[in-house]
């Protein structure tokens, strides 16, 4: 008879020590335990033994096997958690490293700037309305009460195309146009790019203006101070003081400069406010009868305000942007900042 | 318009100071543009009389003065002014005066001879920006008073920004006017007497345009000395409202003007011809202007004419010929009222701005003629002499402004101003205006006074009552907005989405102005009909962009010249365009790429962007909208032949292009790296088709990988549109994942390799059933575009 069961458990756990691999261990499993392994042979000659002695050498020989199974299963985890281990530490990476792939960018800071006034005005229900940039003078002034040879034309230093055909001055025209395709009650802002033939250290000759108007059966001049104040405490995020300055527009009556505390020196006086504590950031007032009659609509009936606001200038307010220019510019390292 | 605090306050004077009045002015929409001081800060500097003179021993042009300056003794001061003489009477600085410049007068000598103290040009005093000699004060200046109270130095220039309807603040007179309501003080024009009559002498005056001249008054003053020194304390409010002198007669002219906002002109009665006409401009009338330019008139023009020819441009300007000059004798003053709709415009056109247009353009008190002619009339009088005759005149009362009663309705002004305000505030505004009021049921009616041309319907009422009550006394309500149900439309992308898409993809946000160099535009667009600016700011700024690459090109170029080596940029705006005559304005969306398709980053070969990273992009947007265009090749001017693209529909209209910028306008505008652009119609991009469900197959899908050999000149769209015009239902998706050239594909041919979905909704495929929708395809592919399988 070959080796005893006790002869080959001593062989296998000496081959189980000397296993450095979980592939070396597969192999020493195998050559115990596979189809053709040391044990399984063991088993297979217990068929020649008397039935006495079968039950008595199988249960050594189990017990034998068994003894080796145990350790090999535990030789298996200790080799796997080293293989682990060892994965993991040659699979450390520089987490410091910076990410890759395709950078993301920005918009442009008038953009962003156009979105919050339309998203502001939009949590109240105004709608959205863009009119043509090249206009007609009767849009652009005539239905606006301002006639030929007014001085408030000349004021609005106005890039034409022929006699009647201009860059519009301001976006008060898509006011006209909104109201000749819509029946009041009308809760309108209209953003856009405005031109004036005007170009210096503070001057551009575009740039953009948000003109808004709200037109129903019982509009005050106070309810336009409310909305304004309310829109610009909610632009700059500020509890800042607001105040309205008559002023002159032809298509309001009354009309009035809004100012607000300079929002850089908190009314103290400061460069950006020539010293006197205030801003002026927006023009408005309640819509002239005359506007109406162009559109005809019946001021007994309806009345309405208007405001218009220069969406460069409350952008530069708001970031501290010093040169109106460099909207234009269109300069990488500008842009970017706002991103 | 600026003006001299201290003048202001000599006809109304609030017990407020500068900066309480200028508040109040400013909140009251007369908006204060600046304060400044009426001169530098200078101190120890009084009047002085020169008592004796005599030669430097040792300087031809210095002289030693002895100065009297209100002390016992005079002093010794040495003077190199020309015009120093016996008997002048000079602002004296004195030993430790302080002067502008922060220059201190000290003891000192002067080449020898001891000076105490220095005699005082304006300039030195920063009174002028240039002086000729010493600064020469009246006779009757009282030696040893400080010059700044002699002069009333300690004053304030009040620069007011005046809105175009607000004529009537336009003199000292109206200023003060309104500053009385605003403090509830009482006011009244200053009374002005009327001058004795000493001669008869007139010249007939004849209004062929009583429309536009409703009112003309005139007065020849006879044997006027023009030589006369304008007095000292007249110059001085002149130049504290930034008017030069130039001599007694226009002084005084101008001087009304300030003080009461009426324009007067004075002629040289001897270089008139006959009398006076106003009248239209003849055809080809020329006019020499007193400032030296000669105008061509246009007939719609109003001219003051003697028999002969046009003297003055009505309202704006005089004419040379009659100008008050050195040898005047006899003046003819005129002083007129003319219709603004009249007069607004002309100065403009002419290139001329003048006192007397802006006033006349937005609007003169109607019934202030005849004061303004009596206080010029008496003030030339008092200064240059003179007798004045009676008045000639004209008058059209039917043409001169109305004002008629306004209907004020209470009612109204609640409405409008969200506040009702008691009666007695209403009135009191209303009449501390000037206005005249009649009670009625309802409210008022009101007359508002000549002066304010800008109140003519209720709401100008309901204005002044705001502002005079105060804007920001007026509530601000909580305005119930009540809000109609927002849409939120699925049928088109929201612009916003897509330009965040963009962002997200690496592309900056740029905004060029819409008008462009008309050379890049012709560069970029030839076959583009232009539209011109007829006044365009520079000739870079000259057209109307056909495309938004015109300004995304220059952005770019304003980035490389900046040492950025990798440029993305987008912008969205209109472009203009004439389309069969017809001018289009239409919403674009265009974008730019440039240098490498990734930022610089570790571990990455660099590689430059090429058309199908921008496509990539663009299929992207198109991803947000489900459309599935095709990009067909194209030949536009801008873009390199091989490598540009339209970008059709399902429909077939042209959504866009793409492609790579032709290399020679690279080289031509300046890039050194190719450039990739885009351009696309928003409206056609946007549009989106709302999700149609569709049920899901609970069958099996089975890829299938081909690789077909085709020739060069077939298009990936080539194989795909036989693929799926194969109208195979099964046929769920096909996907190209390689090209391949080279060893085993013959020359002039490429292997593309496709992988097939197929998927049928009611049972699972079989082997058989797939290889036969296979065969027909193929079959298709060999027939249409002679592809075959790879072995």
């Amino acid at each position: 008879m070959s080796a005893t069961p006790e002869e080959i458990l001593a062989q296998a756990l000496a081959a189980l020590a000397e296993a450095e691999d979980l592939n070396q261990l597969d192999q020493v499993r195998i050559h115990y335990l596979g189809k053709k392994g040391l044990f399984t042979l063991q088993m297979k000659e217990l068929g020649r033994l008397e039935p006495e002695q079968r039950r008595l050498v199988g249960q050594v020989i189990n017990q034998a096997r068994d003894s080796f199974q145990g350790q090999l299963e535990h030789k298996k985890t200790l080799l796997e958690n080293a293989a682990l281990a060892a994965r993991l530490a040659s699979e450390r990476i520089d987490v410091s490293l910076p990410g890759r792939g395709q950078s993301i960018a920005g918009l442009h800071p008038v953009t962003t700037t156009l979105r919050r006034i339309n998203k502001i005005f939009a949590s109240v229900g105004f709608q959205t309305v863009e009119g043509p940039e090249i206009e007609d003078d009767y849009h652009n002034f005539g239905a606006l009460n301002i006639p030929d040879h007014h001085p408030a034309r000349a004021m609005h230093d106005t890039f034409y195309f022929d006699a009647h055909t201009l860059l519009r001055t301001h976006t008060s025209p898509v006011q006209i146009r909104a109201m000749e395709a819509q029946k009041p009650p009308l809760k309108v802002i209209a953003p856009g790019r405005v031109y004036r033939c005007d170009s210096d250290l503070t001057h551009t000759p575009m740039f953009h203006q948000v003109e808004g108007f709200l037109v129903d059966t019982d509009v005050s001049f106070a309810d336009l101070k409310g909305v304004l104040y309310e829109f610009l405490r909610a632009f700059f995020e500020k509890d800042s003081q607001v105040r309205f300055r008559p002023s002159y527009f032809p298509f309001t009556e009354p009309s009035a400069e809004v100012d607000i505390e300079c929002v850089m020196c908190n009314g103290a006086g400061c460069r950006v406010c020539g010293q006197t504590g205030w801003l002026e950031v927006m023009g408005c007032g309640m819509i002239h009868p005359e506007v109406f009659k162009s559109v005809n609509i019946d001021s007994e009936q309806y009345s309405g305000f208007a405001f218009g606001m220069g969406v460069e200038r409350l952008a530069m307010l708001r970031y501290g942007i010093n040169d109106l220019r460099l909207f234009f510019e269109n300069d990488l390292k500008f842009l970017e900042q706002f991103n | 318009m600026q003006i001299s605090e201290a003048w202001l306050r000599e006809s109304v004077n609030p017990p407020i100071d500068t900066e309480q009045l200028v508040a109040q002015l400013t909140m009251a929409g007369l908006e204060v543009d600046s304060v400044e001081p009426a001169a530098a800060f200078f101190s120890g500097v009084v009047v002085g009389q020169v008592l004796a003179l005599e030669q430097h021993p040792d300087a031809d042009r210095l002289r030693v003065c002895q100065v009297a300056v209100g002390t016992a003794e005079p002093l010794q001061i040495v003077c190199g002014a020309s015009n120093v003489r016996m008997g002048l009477k000079i602002p004296a600085a004195l030993v430790g005066a302080k002067l502008p410049g922060d220059f201190n007068i000290k003891k000192s000598k002067l080449r020898g001879v001891e000076s105490l103290g220095m005699l005082c040009s304006e300039k030195e005093l920063g009174l002028a920006a240039e002086a000729n000699g010493l600064m020469e004060l009246p006779d009757d200046a009282p030696v040893g008073v400080d010059i700044r109270d002699y002069l009333a130095l300690n004053d304030s220039l009040i620069e007011v920004d005046l809105t175009p309807n607000r004529a009537d603040c336009l003199s000292v007179e109206g200023i003060a006017r309104e500053v009385a309501v605003l403090n509830q003080l009482p006011w009244t024009a200053q009374a002005i007497a009327t001058t004795p009559v000493s001669h008869s002498d007139t010249l007939a005056v004849n209004v062929t345009e009583p429309a536009a001249c409703p009112r003309y008054l005139g007065r020849l003053i006879n044997n006027v000395n023009v030589l006369a020194e304008t007095p000292a304390w007249l110059k001085e409010r002149l130049r504290r409202s930034g008017i030069r002198s130039l001599g007694p007669i226009v002084d005084v002219t101008n001087y009304v003007l300030i003080e009461l906002g009426q324009p007067l002109h004075a002629f040289d009665a001897d270089q008139l011809n006959g009398g006076i006409t106003v009248r239209y401009a003849h055809a080809a009338e020329e006019l020499v202007l007193l400032n030296g330019q000669t105008i061509q008139l246009d007939p719609d023009t109003l001219v003051i004419a003697d028999d002969q020819h046009a003297l003055a441009l009505a309202g704006v300007m005089g004419g040379s010929s009659s100008a008050v000059s050195d040898s005047t004798r006899n003046v003819f003053l005129e002083c007129a009222f003319f219709t603004p709709r009249n007069i607004a415009g002309k100065a403009r056109r002419y290139g001329l701005h003048t006192d007397s247009s802006h006033r006349f353009e937005r609007g003169v008190d109607a019934t202030l003629q005849e004061r303004a002619i009596e206080r010029a009339t008496q003030l030339i009088l008092d200064i240059a002499g003179g007798e004045a005759g009676t008045f000639s005149g004209f008058e059209a009362a039917e043409h001169l402004p109305q004002r008629p009663a306004i209907h004020l309705r209470k009612q109204r002004i609640s409405k409008l101003l969200g506040v009702t305000l008691d009666e007695p505030t209403i009135t009191g505004i209303l009449q501390r205006l000037g206005m005249v009021i009649k009670q009625q049921a309802d409210g008022w009616q009101v007359t508002p006074p000549g002066f304010r041309f800008d109140i003519s319907i209720e709401a100008d009422l309901i204005e002044e009552i705001a502002r005079i009550y105060g804007y920001n006394n007026l509530p601000n309500s909580r305005l119930l907005l009540h809000a109609p149900l927002g849409l939120a439309t699925e049928t088109v992308t929201d612009l916003e989405r897509a330009k965040d898409l963009l962002v997200d993809r690496g592309y900056q946000e740029a905004i060029t102005y819409s008008f462009v160099d008309e050379d890049i535009q012709q560069a970029i667009a030839p076959n583009d009909e232009v539209v011109r600016l007829q006044n365009p700011i520079s000739s870079e700024l000259a057209v109307m962009r056909t495309t938004l690459w015109c300004g995304l090109l220059k952005a770019a170029l304003h980035n490389t010249n900046r040492q950025q080596t990798r440029v993305r940029l987008f912008e969205t705006g209109l472009r203009f365009v004439k389309e069969n005559g017809e001018l289009q304005q239409q919403k674009m969306l265009a974008g730019l790429a440039l240098g490498s398709a990734y930022p610089e980053q570790w571990s990455k070969t660099s590689r430059k962007v090429d058309f199908f990273d921008i496509k990539a992009d663009i299929e992207a947007l198109f991803k947000l909208t489900g459309q599935s265009p095709t990009f067909a090749p194209a030949t536009l001017p801008a873009l390199h032949p091989g490598q540009s693209a339209e970008i059709l529909s399902a429909a077939g209209q042209r959504i866009g292009c793409i492609g790579m910028l032709h290399p020679l306008l690279e080289k031509q505008l300046g890039f050194d790296s190719q450039v990739y652009l885009y351009e696309l119609d928003q409206n056609l991009l946007l549009e989106k088709n709302i999700p149609a469900f569709k049920p899901l197959s609970k069958y099996p899908a089975v890829n299938r990988d081909w690789a077909l050999i085709v020739a060069e000149s077939v298009t990936a769209d080539d194989i795909i549109d036989c693929i799926k015009s194969s109208h195979e239902a099964t046929l769920k998706g096909i996907t190209l994942f390689d090209i391949y050239r080279g060893k085993g594909v013959e020359e002039g041919c490429k292997s593309i390799a496709l992988s097939l979905n197929l998927q049928d909704d009611t049972q699972t495929l079989t082997d058989s059933e797939v290889e036969a929708i296979l065969s027909r395809i193929l079959a298709k592919l060999t027939i249409t575009i002679n592809a075959k399988l790879r072995d």
